[in-house]
């Protein structure tokens, strides 16, 4: 018998591909959470392969900090549309109405924006199962995170009562108001992501590509002025650098690497020569030790 | 640095082949074992360190976590990249399964870093269930030690197929090849013992890098592989999976319009090909496929461990938990087995109760026999046990309540291994492997009688019924049941009264009060009141009946509609306050054990039929409430 041998991607592909189904059949109500990064263009590709021909069978969910990079929002309506799936997005309205912002509010910013505006709109559509793109090598705690991973009603994460998780058998099964996250992307890697949105022609946001953009130092990140949102501090002048993004969130809050790399080889190139790791951009980790654990325990993603 | 990792140069100089030659390459999935002082934690930090997976932020926090907390003075600890959890690292140990990544010129790897302690074997099993290969970590200065027996027994018990003796520390023996011989012979004493035909022992350090990603000038006597060598050599298990018979469980039935039905899954094992004869189990139907659909355009054929939906030629019926087998050789179908469990809850598992059994998308309702043995997995005795508790492993009946396919586990861990899930709390609080089906209960056959159980309840013109009162001792079950009956004895209904007292006097004289013996008292008593039902009687029965589970599992042995629960609503104050029988003094004085109430837990009913208040009703008006709503 010939025996054809799947490589590393086909048998992540596969194994997203199988936990998509697990999850449309075990939960009530899913959402895929889309926050228009690399890793969610990814699980919306995946998503669409999943189940097709039929169209994947649930919304997408944005949950809006109105904070993100024009060319973001583009893309998310643009791919959503492309789908053929529903696009719901949640600004959570106490901070619209504090004018919640991440120059003047800090770690309140992404408490308000995402940890609190994610619960709400998860609770105020009633959804129990939430796909999410994190993967287990960004961050330690993610390392030991479940692929199916068990809230609380209040939607706690606790690190030390998670469920075991044997073979691709996946328990979904929760009480009233409890519910899941989903990682389908746990065992991809970053490079992984790249060579896959490579092979399969996935179009990601241009502010992964480099290209001359206005920017500021300040904290040693490298930050894209994208808005007359950004207000500049005293002697501040936005100067032009070719840059590009390896990670995207909240514009001010990630910083940009400085490159020339226009294409994904060439992206790819200067990710696997580089020396910094992925979330050394994002200011969230870097708050306090073990600040992501502690984030996910209160409910971030 | 040898061939292992040549990608720097070429990921400067050509991306476009480095991404060709990345693209194509394979999957090793494997789990490191070893207890806390083994190294382990080392190896695996060596490992990414040396595949470039570690970034200078990354090794900035290293370097400074190594000179605060780290056990290397001034030197890298690199055990520090792999403890993750903010208690583990203060406590200085792994707690739960972490999943690592890295990646050689022809492999990517996926390490489950599963830790060491007894305690935490569940988190074993879990990593080890995925894994293709287990390297089985040994301190060289003290040999085979307890828990090098227990992960190999574990190792091998999940099926993982090969096994790498890494002998670490060899460091701090002087390279000497006597002692790594020695451990080498004794484990293959061991190994045997247990089932282990082959193993690949390798002399490394950790610490120092001897001969796990290059060949060691320390080790001149050792001409076996390098430990990355054989890591990137080994067979895949997703190899040997496709030369097996073709199995596919169905995971979602695709019907976006009239014109499409497919049938979506994960290829468990073999190969399937357009054209080829299928059986579709349990039903026993036969068809053949029509079309392997995907995005990227429809195949020819899928092999084990491809996700794929496939159309059949002819509609026959088939749905999600069902199992495509090639037609020449489909799977057995059973609902009696004996299988392997290993327990995974604080609580101990209860024999007797049933719990949700889930093997691949397949959920049933289950339950396990009190264990033939236990699996003592530091001495591999088989003891004499009642019930498994956290992290026990033993061999139990197992039956559920339909037929399910499935394969042997080692055969298939797709179609063999299961979770067990409690049916209240929703945990996975269990996993085994089913060993086989047992023949027995496919040779005792239904008898079937004339006289069916619609004719027994026509003869006496009423609709059977199990009128079934649950509630604290005292709170007036029996006084309401034996009222009820009267009752309906004048209105001319055949009934029957089955009062827990009185049921202890005889059926179930020989059960104590423990939680396992409440589980079998209830069993009988719903299989008495089940056949007093078929009989065509109305049955009422007092018991306390404290757990949700088995009032359920009396529940889903009626028809629809013929169990009605009565919830007996009174406080335990009020209960208390009346102690009709005087129990709840002894209880309270420790007379008693397992007293519902006092040291004993009771579930109320969420949504019984009937709910009784009895601080609001006296007996009478609570029977009269129940025949009300019986015969309206």
């Amino acid at each position: 018998m010939h025996v054809t041998n799947l490589t590393h991607l086909q048998r992540l592909e596969a194994e997203a591909i199988h936990i998509m189904r697990e999850v449309v059949t075990q939960a009530d109500k899913p959402v895929m959470l889309y926050s228009v990064g690399k890793d969610s263009a990814v699980m919306l590709h995946l998503a669409k392969k999943a189940f097709y021909p039929a169209p994947p069978p649930f919304p997408l969910l944005h949950v809006d900090t109105t904070w993100k990079f024009r060319d973001m929002y583009a893309l998310r309506d643009k791919a959503a549309r492309k789908a053929g799936m529903q696009l719901l997005v949640h600004q959570n309205p106490d901070a619209v109405r504090q004018g919640i912002n991440p120059f003047d509010h800090g770690g309140l910013h992404t408490d308000m924006w995402k940890t609190e505006g994610l619960k709400q709109a998860l609770d105020l559509h009633g959804f129990d199962a939430a796909f999410g793109g994190a993967r287990r090598d960004e961050e330690k705690s993610r390392a030991k995170e479940r692929i199916f991973s068990f809230r609380t009603a209040s939607h706690r994460w606790d690190p030390k009562n998670q469920r075991p998780e044997l073979w691709r058998t996946y328990n979904a099964r929760k009480n009233k108001g409890e519910s899941m996250r989903v990682f389908p992307l746990s065992n991809w890697t970053e490079l992984d992501i790249w060579q896959y949105i490579h092979l399969e022609n996935i179009e990601i946001v241009p502010l992964y590509y480099a290209d001359e953009r206005p920017t500021v130092t300040r904290d040693g990140l490298l930050l894209m002025v994208d808005d007359d949102r950004f207000a500049l501090a005293d002697g501040e002048e936005p100067v032009m650098r070719s840059i590009r993004f390896r990670t995207l969130g909240c514009y001010p809050l990630t910083g940009a690497v400085e490159s020339t790399a226009k294409t994904l080889p060439e992206i790819i190139q200067e990710m696997l020569l580089t020396t910094t790791s992925e979330r050394q951009g994002r200011a969230i980790d870097h708050d306090q030790a073990a600040s992501m654990e502690k984030k996910k325990q209160e409910g971030y993603f | 640095m040898n061939e292992i990792y040549k990608t720097d140069a070429l990921i400067a100089e050509d991306i476009d082949q480095y991404l060709e030659t990345h693209q194509h390459k394979t999957m090793l999935r494997f789990i490191t074992c070893g207890s806390v002082d083994d190294g382990k934690s080392t190896l695996i930090g060596r490992l990414l360190y040396d595949s470039k997976m570690i970034f200078e932020d990354q090794l900035a926090t290293l370097e400074a976590d190594s000179k605060r907390v780290g056990t290397q003075g001034e030197a890298i600890d690199f055990a520090l990249l792999v403890d993750g959890l903010a208690a583990e690292r203060e406590q200085g140990i792994t707690i739960d399964v972490a999943y690592r990544f890295f990646a050689t010129e022809k492999r990517k790897f996926i390490v489950a870093d599963t830790p060491g302690h007894e305690q935490y074997t569940r988190n074993m099993v879990t990593g080890a269930s995925t894994a293709d290969l287990a390297v089985i970590l040994v301190d060289a200065r003290k040999g085979i030690l307890t828990q090098t027996r227990r992960h190999s027994y574990l190792a091998h018990l999940i099926g993982i197929r090969h096994i790498v003796l890494a002998v670490n520390k060899m460091d701090l023996v002087g390279y000497d090849p006597a002692v790594f011989d020695r451990i080498v012979a004794d484990y293959r004493d061991f190994a045997q013992s247990i089932g282990i035909a082959d193993f690949t022992p390798v002399p490394i350090s950790g610490l120092a890098g001897d001969n796990i990603t290059t060949r060691s000038d320390n080790t001149p006597w050792y001409d076996g592989p390098v430990l990355l060598e054989h890591l990137e050599a080994v067979e895949l298990n997703q190899t040997a999976e496709q030369l097996k018979p073709f199995r596919m469980p169905v995971q979602w039935v695709n019907r976006p319009n009239l014109d499409f039905r497919g049938f979506a899954g994960t290829i468990a094992t073999g190969q399937v090909k357009v054209g080829d004869d299928v059986r579709v189990l349990p039903s026993g139907k036969t068809t053949k496929i029509s079309r392997i659909v995907t995005m990227d355009g429809d195949l020819d054929m899928a092999v084990a461990g491809q996700a794929v939906t496939l159309c059949f030629a002819d509609e026959i019926d088939c749905s999600r938990g069902q199992v495509i087998t090639a037609a020449k050789k489909p799977v057995e179908v059973a609902d009696q087995f004996e299988a392997t469990v290993i327990w995974m809850e604080d609580d101990d598992m209860v024999p007797g109760r049933a719990y949700w059994l889930k093997i691949g998308p397949q959920t049933v309702s289950a339950v396990v026999a009190q264990p033939k043995y236990q699996i003592n997995v530091n001495t591999m005795e088989h003891l004499a046990c009642k019930t498994l508790d956290l992290n026990g492993i033993g061999v139990a009946t197992l039956t559920t309540d339909r037929e399910i396919p499935f394969e042997p586990y080692t055969e298939s861990r797709d179609l063999g291994g299961f979770i067990l899930i409690d049916k209240m709390t929703n945990r996975t609080v269990g996993a085994g492997l089913l060993n086989f089906a047992l023949r027995r209960a496919q040779n005792i056959h239904w008898q079937a009688t004339d006289i069916s159980r619609e004719h027994h309840a026509a003869m006496k013109n009423q609709k059977p019924l199990v009128l079934w009162m649950t509630g604290l001792s005292g709170s007036g079950k029996s006084t309401i049941a034996n009222l009820v009956e009267k009752k309906l004895a004048r209105m001319n209904r055949h009934t029957f009264l089955l009062d827990g007292d009185n049921v202890r006097h005889g059926l179930n004289k020989d059960l104590g009060f423990t939680e396992a013996d409440r589980v079998e008292n209830i069993r009988r008593v719903g299989e008495v009141a089940r056949l007093m039902a078929d009989a065509g009687l109305i049955v009422i029965t007092a018991f306390i009946s404290p757990f949700r589970s088995e009032r359920d599992m009396v529940r889903g042995m009626l028809p629809a509609g013929e169990f009605v629960e009565v919830f007996v609503d009174t406080p335990l104050e009020e209960a208390e306050k009346r102690d009709v029988k005087g129990l709840y003094a002894k209880a309270r004085a420790g007379e008693l054990k397992n007293f519902t109430g006092i040291d004993s837990p009771y579930e109320a009913p969420d949504a019984p039929e009937i709910r009784i208040d009895t601080t609001r009703m006296s007996p009478e008006e609570a029977a009269d409430m129940i025949i009300a709503k019986l015969i309206p």
